[in-house]
């Protein structure tokens, strides 16, 4: 009786009180609005995964503020590579691992990091590891996927990817346009102003208007995030809209705690002054932290398993079918992505009436001929 | 700036040279050196390397506290990468106290802005070179002017990104190519994105690192003319690079009225020693060394360039001023 009348409660603190009240008139209901609870609760035993990817030159704090979105220290070991061990370094894809507890919800994080990236001369084509990472996960869940043994699949594909853009330049450089094109369509891709305490309030609005205008103008396709629902409270749809005109976030991280205005909390100390990183007036870091793991990380990892996995499993299919028919067009047992097939019958038919076309173009000469010969005679 | 006249010598002994016997006046020469040179005016030619966006135009209008860089010439106000390197030099004459400067700005935009930037540094190394030419044609015609117009690079700011980590490969690459040919004073940029902790670290392993590729930035160690000089360079040496911010806005600051960045947190004052090394930078580039930045380039990286072309060719003969010849560069 009490777990009923404890699931009664709960469930009505889900519901919104219109529903509420029209409970009370009718004294006998079913009890599925229990559902939403009862996922809930069956999730939280499951535990959540996340895949987060980090990509950017060295040098633009993505450890840090990994660590600090994450109050964790993933990179305490790390040993710093100076130019010269750099030299000959290509992009190497490193994963770091760490599961969080928090309120009985379990998560497991997995940091993609990507050292190496943009740091040499030539940076041609320094994303195609990355790209091959990302198809790599795919592949692997698809392969799981269509198996046999379906109960413990590892999800790896990545969920989000970080891209940080130096706030030393005047918007978008060619390395960070072209890669953000090559991963538009495999992955979440959310671009980040990295170290904004440099940045006066005008520097990053210029920069950050710049930086929209030039992904518009090339076509970059960044995560969007989804419209609210209608019937979300206003306070929600305030910060959603907030949300969206403050893209990209201007972050800054920090590793060390400082003393400000009383208050110890995660901060840059400098001659003039203290930067706090959960500060809202000093940079965004906050609205991130919230977008990325309290509001957005669940419709993070649906866009990748709806459109980003699904896009590439249809192409996967599209061209495992066309090695098979290779030049038959008959019809395949597994659907493919409606293309604009060539239609056989529109070419023969344009290709009779260029014939007559042709032809009619030839007794028109011959016409012309005999009439000029007649003239001469 | 003040000038001293040294005290003229009494009668009497002095150490080791023939006593003199009352003042003769020798040492106005330097007065009269003085105003010569000073009629003349100076030239000084600066190159700022970097890729695009380290505030580099920022920093020569904050030292030289004009609009000398090019954006203030009309370039047109679009940020625009280009595709190659290209060498944009802007000259404008500036005076202080009397004295009148003809100060060229080269700016190199499109160095390092590429995905690939192999060889970027070749148009700058082609400039620098084709000057040296120029005045090695002046220098060798029978008919010579008498003030040749020298727009030898005299110094190259070249301009770190305050990553916090270490040099990038591109800066060793650019330093090793050109720190023999020209005068390279490297700088890091936009420093105030770095606490102070930050800023030794970085400094101190960026100068572990030019020490360990053999790059000898200016000051450079062989041509300290003596202890004193040694002594005075080795500080600097110590502190370099140097760790600028630069700004042509100013703010109310303590009721003074200061060149700074204004922050949600604070302003960052540019000349303030204890905010970045911008004074520091200054007072070395401007009040101190400017002239022996102008005699290396001359003695120095001038000489061995003509060494290297008379040479190449065997010998250069002196040329009218009809005939050109060809630089086999």
């Amino acid at each position: 009786m009490d777990a009923i009348m404890l699931q009664e409660k709960l469930v009505e603190r889900l519901l919104c009180p219109r529903v509420r009240t029209a409970r009370r008139k009718e004294k006998q209901y079913v009890g599925f609005a229990t559902l939403p609870n009862q996922v809930h609760r069956k999730s939280v035993k499951k535990g959540f995964d996340f895949t987060l990817m980090v990509a950017g030159e060295s040098g633009m704090g993505k450890s840090t503020l990994v660590n600090s979105l994450f109050l964790t220290d993933l990179y305490k070991d790390r040993k710093l590579l100076n130019a010269e061990e750099r030299i000959n370094q290509t992009v190497e894809i490193i994963k770091h691992t760490v599961d969080i507890e928090e309120k009985g919800v379990k998560l497991k994080l997995t940091i993609v990091d990507t050292p190496g990236f943009g740091d040499a001369v030539n940076n041609n084509e320094c994303w195609k590891p990355i790209t091959d990472y990302i198809d790599q996960q795919f592949e692997q869940y698809f392969r799981d996927e269509s198996g046999l043994n379906r109960k413990n699949i590892q999800d790896n594909r990545v969920h989000c990817c970080l891209y940080f853009i130096p706030p030393f330049g005047h918007g978008l450089r060619p390395v960070d346009v072209e890669f953000m094109k090559a991963l538009h369509e495999k992955v979440n891709v959310v671009p980040l102003i990295a170290k904004a305490d440099c940045l006066t309030p005008n520097e990053i609005k210029k920069l950050k208007d710049r930086v929209r205008e030039e992904i518009e103008r090339f076509g970059i396709k960044v995560y969007q995030f989804p419209e609210c629902d209608s019937d979300e409270d206003e306070e929600f749809k305030q910060l959603d809209k907030e949300l969206k005109e403050c893209c990209p976030l201007a972050v800054i991280g920090s590793n060390t705690v400082v003393e400000a205005r009383g208050q110890r909390v995660r901060g840059r100390l400098y001659p003039w002054g203290i930067v706090e990183v959960e500060n809202q007036s000093h940079c965004d870091f906050v609205k991130l932290r919230n977008m990325l793991i309290r509001s957005h990380m669940h419709d993070l990892k649906d866009v990748t398993c709806d459109v980003h996995y699904e896009n590439y499993r249809a192409q996967c299919i599209q061209d495992m079918t066309s090695k098979l028919t290779h030049d038959n067009r008959m019809e395949s047992p597994i659907p493919i992505l409606p293309l604009s097939t060539p239609d056989v019958e529109t070419d023969r038919l344009i290709k009779m009436k260029d014939e007559e076309l042709a032809r009619m173009q030839e007794m028109l000469n011959k016409m012309q001929q005999q009439i000029h010969d007649g003239k001469d005679q | 700036c003040v000038f001293v006249v040294p005290e003229f010598p009494g009668l009497g002994h002095s150490g080791g040279g023939s006593t003199l016997l009352g003042y003769i006046g020798i040492d106005t020469i330097i007065e009269q050196m003085r105003k010569k040179t000073m009629k003349a005016g100076f030239d000084f030619n600066i190159m700022i390397v970097g890729h695009s966006g380290l505030g580099k135009s920022t920093l020569v209008n904050t030292l030289f506290k004009s609009q000398v860089s090019r954006w203030s010439s009309g370039w047109g106000s679009e940020h625009k990468i280009p595709k190659t390197v290209e060498i944009k030099a802007v000259s404008h004459v500036i005076e202080e106290g009397g004295v009148k400067m003809k100060l060229t700005v080269i700016d190199t935009p499109g160095f390092g802005d590429q995905i690939n930037n192999e060889n970027c540094w070749d148009p700058i190394s082609k400039y620098i070179n084709e000057q040296y030419e120029k005045f090695l044609k002046e220098e060798v015609n029978i008919a010579r002017k008498k003030r040749i117009p020298d727009t030898r690079v005299h110094c190259c700011l070249y301009f770190i990104s305050p990553t916090g980590h270490s040099l990038r490969q591109l800066d060793i690459e650019f330093m090793k190519h050109l720190s023999r040919v020209v005068n390279i004073i490297p700088v890091i940029a936009k420093s105030d994105t770095m606490t102070l902790d930050e800023k030794n670290e970085f400094k101190h392993r960026v100068r572990k690192e030019l020490e360990t590729h053999g790059i000898e930035y200016y000051p450079q160690n062989e041509f300290d003319d003596d202890m004193e000089d040694k002594n005075e360079n080795d500080k600097i040496r110590e502190t370099m690079p140097f760790a600028v911010v630069g700004s042509d806005k100013e703010f109310q600051v303590n009721g003074k009225r200061v060149l700074g960045r204004k922050t949600a947190w604070g302003v960052v004052e540019v000349e303030n020693p204890n905010h970045c090394e911008f004074a520091l930078l200054r007072d070395f580039l401007i009040r101190s060394h400017l002239q022996d930045l102008k005699e290396v380039t001359h003695n120095i990286h001038y000489e061995t360039y003509r060494a290297r072309r008379l040479n190449d060719n065997g010998g250069l003969h002196p040329i009218s001023a009809n005939n050109t010849q060809e630089s086999n560069l």
